[in-house]
């Protein structure tokens, strides 16, 4: 209900936006949220933007079997790299593909702009929440009673990928604990290495260790939304990393570039708490060390816990003004449920699926040999079912990655700390939303 | 007045270089050897990312970010381009083909209009000449980008998104060549000519196209440049208009393919080698007509 009155707002404040840079636009039409979902009469095709590599192929399946509903697939950069922009330029101008790819934390974004096609009273659409991990689904309900928005499709389960070779070596054992994580820092650091290295860029990575503390940075409810990126979890968090930082125990090179591959493929770092696609990107960047990794769940702030955060994952929703509603939530569902399409997107995209099964399948039921043999998605999966279903992103992600990277870059250079760049980014993300007409609470 | 200042200052310079005629050839030499220092700078700062992009290019997947990074180790050009024509059916080149579509035909019908636009407001004298012609220079002074949103709702009324129209059709207006065709044209195309060209019978389209285009090629060569090379390197349009891959020009191609680096980590060497594909047709293009265009410059100055 609450979200109801935060998504009129939204919209309002989108449709004035537009009437101000542009022509007059026809309100997209649709069914009424929560109403009904009737089939389309005769053959359809429906059109759907992602930025998977490959998803073709999985589509290819889906039109082989239904000659009545083809699908066709459009493209583009990965959401925050435009598609996300994009959508809203379409949703404005009344052409926006029935459907599209959205991160989890993108979500909210689109829900309060109203972009999003309530799909729980398509069928099968509600029974189907057995079928996913408990966490995907509350992130695609919102919490809303009967309301779906999206289908789950993939996940980013958290773990450790960690040098097994190095640590057994050295005769330092693998933490299970963050404390013992900050002693093996030491010895490893004594040794030349680095047991990580703290990404400045990847904000959502930095969640994903909020997340596993029991964190919460956005929460919503009838007043509107609270931000709170400098609770205690947060704090705790961040000024372990900040002490990590401080007594230079992890290195700091700009991820996802060269010099941050080569200072893991020449063994400098040891260490690596990332999502379950992360093990391509290590195998990719760190050919030489082939064999010697291995996994383990995340360091635990109590001894015996269990808790998982999670790092990445998108859905697959029907957009707003959709003409065959019905029979896009039907193929979303089968794109992010069936085996064969699964194991295709897993094949071309190394997608790991969001749904109970998805786990189980065969692409994962056989050990790496990066990985010298070990089946590391016993580990990931076993870390997917331990996330924590109430962490809720807020509706301006964009912004507070960028916000918050901005601070975190100046911090490990050693200008202000991690929690000086949340608490900047805790005042900016207020004013993003109060831009944006969202009602927030101070 | 201006111009005879200007004379007698060169000349009292020259007069004060001469007479000291071993100070004057060390004080050149010194200035010529920071003017190559500089020049050397600059080169180096240009061309070494190119020579990183060569050089990176040549490199297998392994020795990619194990190895000097400004030298060769292994080999694998050719191989690298290809697995990236082979990559999902040869779409890098289908990417290429777009542009070069794009550019060169948008660049082409670009050139014409402005030329046209350009000697019609240098020639003919009409009412609201100016005030036509401040309209478009005003145009120099917004940004593409700026445009792209009004353009992808505009077209979006007219269901032409996510086609090549969408791309084609801003690509042909160039505010600058028409600015650059008036200049020119009111400076190199007398109008006694056209007086001649008219009293021998010739209509008004033929003495543009067969006399006034001549004289203005060397501006005509150089508008087609910068919007061939703007139109290539058009990103942003593109990323709003288009949605199948297909159509994709090879700008937006290769910035697609390197967000999807963290799903598929092998995709940046064929993002690497593409980088590199691209931007030949520049470089040629570039080269071919570069004579052309400072033949045409240095024949303008003689005159």
């Amino acid at each position: 209900m609450a979200i109801t009155r935060v998504a009129r707002v939204g919209a309002i404040a989108a449709i004035s936006a537009l009437a101000l840079t542009a022509c007059s636009t026809a309100a997209p039409e649709g069914p009424a949220a929560g109403g009904d979902c009737a089939p389309s009469d005769g053959p359809v095709t429906l059109t759907f933007t992602s930025w998977l590599p490959g998803v073709e192929e999985a589509v290819a399946i889906w039109n082989e079997e239904n000659p009545d509903i083809q699908v066709e697939v459009q493209t583009g950069p990965n959401g925050n790299g435009g598609t996300y922009q994009n959508f809203f330029n379409q949703l404005a101008a009344g052409n926006a593909p029935d459907l599209g790819q959205i991160e989890f934390d993108a979500m909210p974004n689109f829900r309060v702009q109203d972009g999003l096609e309530n799909i729980a009273a398509c069928e099968g659409i509600l029974e189907a929440e057995e079928l996913f991990v408990p966490w995907t689904w509350s992130q695609v309900t919102f919490g809303e009673e009967n309301a779906v928005y999206a289908i789950p499709q993939d996940t980013g389960p958290m773990a450790m990928f960690y040098r097994a070779d190095l640590f057994e070596e050295n005769g330092i054992a693998v933490p299970t604990t963050w404390e013992e994580y900050e002693a093996a820092a030491a010895q490893i650091r004594e040794l030349g290495g680095y047991i990580n290295n703290f990404s400045q860029s990847d904000i959502n990575a930095f969640a994903g260790l909020v997340w596993q503390t029991g964190g919460q940075w956005f929460s919503n409810d009838a007043d509107g939304w609270s931000v709170n990126l400098t609770g205690p979890e947060t704090t705790q968090v961040a000024e372990y990393w900040q002490g990590l930082i401080d007594n230079d125990l992890v290195a700091v090179y700009p991820p996802w570039t060269d010099e941050w591959n080569a200072a893991y493929n020449s063994s400098e770092i040891w260490t690596w708490v990332s999502a379950v696609w992360g093990a391509n990107t290590i195998a990719s960047g760190a050919p030489d060390t082939a064999g010697n990794w291995a996994v383990a769940p995340m360091p635990q702030w109590e001894a015996g816990a269990s808790a998982a955060g999670n790092w990445g994952g998108s859905t697959t929703a029907v957009l707003k003004g959709s003409d065959h509603p019905y029979e896009a939530a039907q193929f979303a569902l089968w794109l992010n449920t069936d085996a064969d399409a699964l194991t295709a997107m897993n094949r071309t995209a190394n997608i790991y699926p969001a749904t109970i099964e998805g786990g189980s399948l065969p692409a994962f039921g056989e050990g790496l040999e990066f990985y010298g043999g070990q089946n590391i998605y016993e580990v990931f999966a076993e870390a997917g079912n331990n996330v924590d279903p109430n962490f809720t992103w807020g509706p301006t992600m964009t912004q507070v990655y960028n916000d918050v990277a901005d601070g975190f870059s100046a911090a490990v250079s050693g200008n202000g700390t991690l929690l000086d760049a949340l608490t900047a980014g805790q005042a900016s993300t207020i004013a993003a939303l109060k831009a944006a007409s969202i009602p927030v609470k101070e | 007045m201006t111009v005879t200042t200007e004379t007698r200052a060169l000349r009292t310079q020259g007069a004060r270089v001469k007479p000291s005629r071993d100070g004057g050839i060390r004080e050149s030499a010194i200035s010529r050897a920071v003017a190559m220092a500089v020049m050397i700078v600059a080169t180096l700062y240009f061309l070494t990312p190119l020579w990183w992009l060569f050089v990176a290019s040549t490199k297998t997947r392994q020795e990619f970010t194990t190895t000097n990074p400004l030298w060769f180790s292994d080999f694998a050009l050719f191989d690298n381009i290809a697995a990236l024509i082979q990559y999902r059916d040869g779409v890098f080149l289908q990417w290429l083909a777009n542009s070069a579509l794009y550019a060169g035909v948008g660049a082409a019908l670009a050139t014409l209009i402005a030329a046209m636009a350009g000697y019609a407001i240098a020639k003919y004298s009409f009412r609201g000449r100016e005030t036509f012609f401040n309209v478009i220079l005003g145009g120099v002074l917004v940004p593409a980008t700026a445009l792209a949103l009004p353009l992808f709702l505009l077209f979006s009324q007219a269901g032409a998104t996510n086609t090549i129209w969408a791309v084609l059709l801003p690509s042909l207006v160039s505010a600058f060549g028409v600015y650059l065709s008036r200049i020119y044209a009111a400076a190199s195309v007398p109008d006694e000519i056209i007086e001649a060209a008219r009293i021998d019978g010739a209509g008004e389209v033929r003495t543009f196209f067969t006399v006034a285009t001549r004289l203005m090629a060397p501006a005509l060569v150089t508008i087609f440049l910068f919007q061939f090379v703007a139109i290539w390197n058009n990103f942003f349009l593109p990323l709003i208009m288009l949605r199948d891959e297909g159509l994709f020009p090879v700008t937006l191609g290769l910035y697609v393919w390197n967000t999807q680096v963290s799903q598929i980590p092998d995709i940046r060497a064929l993002v690497v080698i593409g980088s590199l594909l691209s931007i030949i047709p520049l470089i040629v293009t570039f080269l071919a007509l570069q004579r052309f265009w400072q033949s045409g410059l240095a024949n303008g100055g003689l005159k």
